[in-house]
């Protein structure tokens, strides 16, 4: 039936040899091994452009008005600009304007809500100390309830404009009267307080972190491969921390 | 020529519908009630075990000779996971959303016994026309269970169809259907009301035989 | 086993006058339901008698459409369909639209009893596992509560179309629990008493609760171990609690009388199907629900925990019948 008889020993009392079988799974792995590999590579580039993508399109979205970005690591205390690919510890975003002004961060912040860890990413303006905007990155609260904490337009708009000082705080829906407050979705009040529990722990962990407004980082152009270098002007930390490293 | 078309039919449909995955043999329950909460999730969750299902049966019975008996199941599973991984690139690459939405389920289809189950019970013993029939078949079956229980849901839970709204705005969500226990339920009552028509069909053959037998 | 009411006592045959022992029982709950039913409506007006009506079309439909058809009569003619569609009723808030209170009398019956092969076979008490689904389905819906009002004015999302959102146009209030959840605020003795206060249609009036349980104690279908029980746990679990910080905790009078606790203690734990058999495992099955309930609403998530108290107690009753099992006397050790 086949076209490998000649190789058919099967199903015979006879015992194959050892080196038989270990022969043939060496095969079948390194077969295998080298789709996977073919396939990893070919796709590459897009799955990263697309994490890339998704990233950018969440910090545009948390900071209006931003044209640029770039990402800021803590270095012995001090926020510097981070060009490395590679997945490193706890970055924060920063977003400039087409001229390159800076506007404001972009942090990521994660916690416990209702159902599972939430991840946000919310858009902070240090000269206003406001929050301008959250973006819910990845969370599992119920459809149709939780889920408002992204689906419900209402609730994100919350976040526009938002005082953190003495701290957010989540209040019944329609009872939000001062600055500093949301209203909370109703029938959701877990996954809604979550979400500013966690805004407010990214606030107490980054706030007393920030450089003094006006002294931000500058956008450095990685296009024109000025990459570890800051630019002139300002109080920027200046490259020579990380270029050693 | 027509005993050997009417026995591929019988290969392709038996996995369809007499010997269904889901409804009948009850395999594959894991991804069946994890990530059925929409039609798309299911449609995307049965593409991608009909694809990893096809192949995986097509190189089975084409390898099947060099294979010893004592080491198959590591084969079947090096060839199963080979495909499942190109899969789950494939899908991470060209559709972000939906690898997001099924998640740890995409890796799991590796242990998918539906799969590996067809691969031990038919394609390692038949021809490849009859292995890629009887996949093909298996995982039309397969696919056909979790879009209808993931259409169910979606109606309920979201009263949209494949992202269409039905309903309107007032729609009143049931919100249980998108959970877990809705699966359950769902499925519960699926497989219940197969069970009824099974059981209906052969009262009904058993009183059509006794009558014939009376009237001989 | 020793039986704990002499009334239904099992005994051998001829067994004629067992035959009616069902739907006699049922019309004594019935009886001993109608009082807080007609105050239910009479506070919340004829909207809550509409939801009651969905409720029990759902399931004594479901009832007749899954009962063999020549033995329709008997499994319709004992009442329990409609008892449990009654009491489901009782639970749910009084402006939910119909179709909802007609699902979960459907799905009482559905899930809760049928598919457990009918009466005296389901491990739930089916009123609850209603309620459950409904809960879990439509929190939104399941969770807002109405001010008592006027006795004609139907709110509209009564009427919702079957799928379709109701409106709520009546004025919204936090149940006794709710604000005692969220606001720290205690409602008033004699509101909860009876019977003034927001809360599902049924719950609100303690005191027609507790005459109801008194007859069918007197009429003996009712084990008062269990409402006994359940009360004096939660009693003594909340004062322990009040005493450590009355401001943080509710005190053991409220606990009592709010929400569902005297609805459920009375009536739906003492469903004899879904409850132990032995005394000693009826106390033990009803001081569970006690400390469930109050340790649900203090520290859980949501403000009321009678429902789901009963229905986790229900699930271990039958473990419970098994190690109160008296010992058989005149059997060697190992015959068991």
């Amino acid at each position: 039936m086949s076209d490998q008889e000649q190789q058919a020993p099967a199903g015979g009392a006879e015992e194959p040899s050892p080196n038989r079988l270990v022969g043939t799974l060496a095969v079948a792995g390194l077969i295998s091994g080298v789709i996977i590999i073919a396939v990893y590579l070919a796709t590459f580039n897009t799955i990263k452009e697309n994490k890339a993508r998704e990233l950018r399109e969440a910090v545009f979205r948390v900071l209006p008005g931003v044209a640029h970005m770039q990402k800021l690591l803590l270095k012995d205390g001090k926020l510097v600009v981070s060009h490395v690919e590679e997945k490193d510890e706890e970055p924060i975003y920063a977003g400039y304007d087409k001229e390159g002004n800076f506007i404001g961060y972009a942090i990521p912040s994660a916690g416990p809500g209702f159902q599972d860890t939430i991840s946000v990413l919310y858009g902070y303006r240090p000269k206003e100390r406001l929050v301008v905007g959250m973006w819910i990155l990845d969370s599992r609260e119920t459809p149709g309830l939780g889920d408002k904490i992204y689906k419900d337009a209402a609730f994100v708009a919350n976040f526009d404009r938002l005082e953190v000082d003495p701290k957010i705080v989540a209040v019944k829906k329609g009872t939000k009267s001062k600055p500093n407050e949301i209203d909370a979705i109703t029938g959701a009040t877990i996954s809604s307080k979550a979400v500013v529990r966690i805004i407010n722990e990214g606030n107490e962990r980054w706030l007393s972190k920030l450089p003094e407004p006006g002294s931000e980082p500058a956008f450095e152009k990685v296009e024109e491969k000025k990459g570890e270098k800051g630019k002139e002007g300002q109080e920027h930390p200046p490259g020579a921390n990380d270029e050693g490293l | 020529m027509a005993k050997s078309q009417q026995q591929a039919y019988d290969e392709f449909i038996k996995g369809v519908w007499r010997e269904n995955p889901v409804f009948v043999q009850v395999l594959g329950m894991c991804p069946m009630l994890a990530v059925t909460n929409s039609a798309i999730n299911g449609i995307a969750m049965g593409l991608a075990t009909f694809f990893v299902l096809v192949c995986s049966s097509f190189f089975v019975s084409l390898l099947k000779s060099f294979i010893p008996k004592q080491v198959r199941i590591s084969c079947f599973i090096i060839i199963i996971a080979t495909f499942v991984t190109v899969v789950d690139y494939t899908l991470l690459a060209l559709v972000p959303k939906v690898h997001k939405e099924l998640g740890a389920f995409i890796p799991l289809i590796v242990a998918n016994c539906l799969i590996l189950g067809r691969q031990e019970a038919f394609a390692s013993k038949n021809t490849i026309p009859m292995a890629m029939l009887d996949a093909v078949g298996m995982a039309s079956g397969f696919l056909l269970a979790l879009v209808s229980l993931g259409g169910i849901r979606e109606i309920l839970g979201e009263g949209k169809l494949l992202g269409f709204s039905l309903f309107g705005p007032n729609f009143e969500p049931w919100v249980i259907m998108i959970l877990p226990p809705g699966g359950f339920i769902t499925l519960g009552l699926m497989l219940l009301f197969f069970n009824w028509v099974e059981e209906r069909k052969k009262k009904l053959d058993a009183q059509l035989a006794a009558a014939e037998g009376g009237a001989d | 086993m020793t039986q704990k009411d002499p009334k239904l006592l099992i005994q051998p045959g001829p067994q004629l006058r067992q035959e009616m022992t069902t739907p006699v029982v049922m019309r004594d709950v019935w009886y001993a339901l109608t009082p807080a039913t007609l105050a239910g409506i009479w506070f919340f007006g004829l909207g809550a008698f509409l939801v009651l009506l969905a409720s029990i079309a759902g399931a004594v439909l479901v009832e007749w459409f899954f009962s063999p058809q020549e033995k329709r009569r008997y499994f319709l003619g004992d009442g329990s369909a409609i008892l449990t569609g009654w009491l489901l009723g009782l639970t749910l808030p009084p402006a939910l639209p119909m179709w909802m209170a007609f699902i979960g009398g459907a799905v009482a019956i559905g899930l809760g009893k049928t598919i457990w092969g009918g009466l005296g076979g389901n491990l739930f008490n089916p009123a609850l596992v209603g309620r459950a689904f409904l809960l879990a389905t439509f929190p939104i819906a399941m969770t807002t509560w109405t001010a008592p009002g006027d006795f004609f004015s139907i709110p509209s999302s009564v009427f919702a179309l079957p799928l379709m959102q109701g409106e709520v146009d009546a004025l919204t209030q936090a149940s006794p629990l709710g604000l005692m959840k969220f606001a720290h605020k205690e409602t008033g003795f004699f509101d909860l008493l009876f019977g003034n206060t927001s809360g599902s249609l049924g719950e609100t009036s303690g005191l027609l609760l507790i005459l109801g349980g008194v007859y069918l104690w007197w009429r003996r279908d009712l084990d008062w171990r269990i409402p006994v029980g359940i009360l004096a746990a939660a009693m003594v679990f909340s004062s322990i609690l009040f005493l450590i910080d009355p401001d943080k905790y509710p005190g053991p009078i409220f606990s009592a009388l709010s929400g569902g606790m005297l609805l459920g203690a009375i009536y739906m734990a003492t469903d004899p199907v879904t409850s132990p058999l032995t005394p000693k495992g009826t106390w033990i099955f009803a001081i569970g629900i006690g400390l469930l309930v109050i340790l649900i609403r203090v520290f859980g998530g949501f403000p009321e925990g009678m429902m789901y108290a009963i229905l986790l107690m229900n699930a271990v009753t039958p473990l419970i019948d098994r190690y109160t099992q008296p010992r058989v006397f005149g059997r060697g050790l190992d015959s068991k």
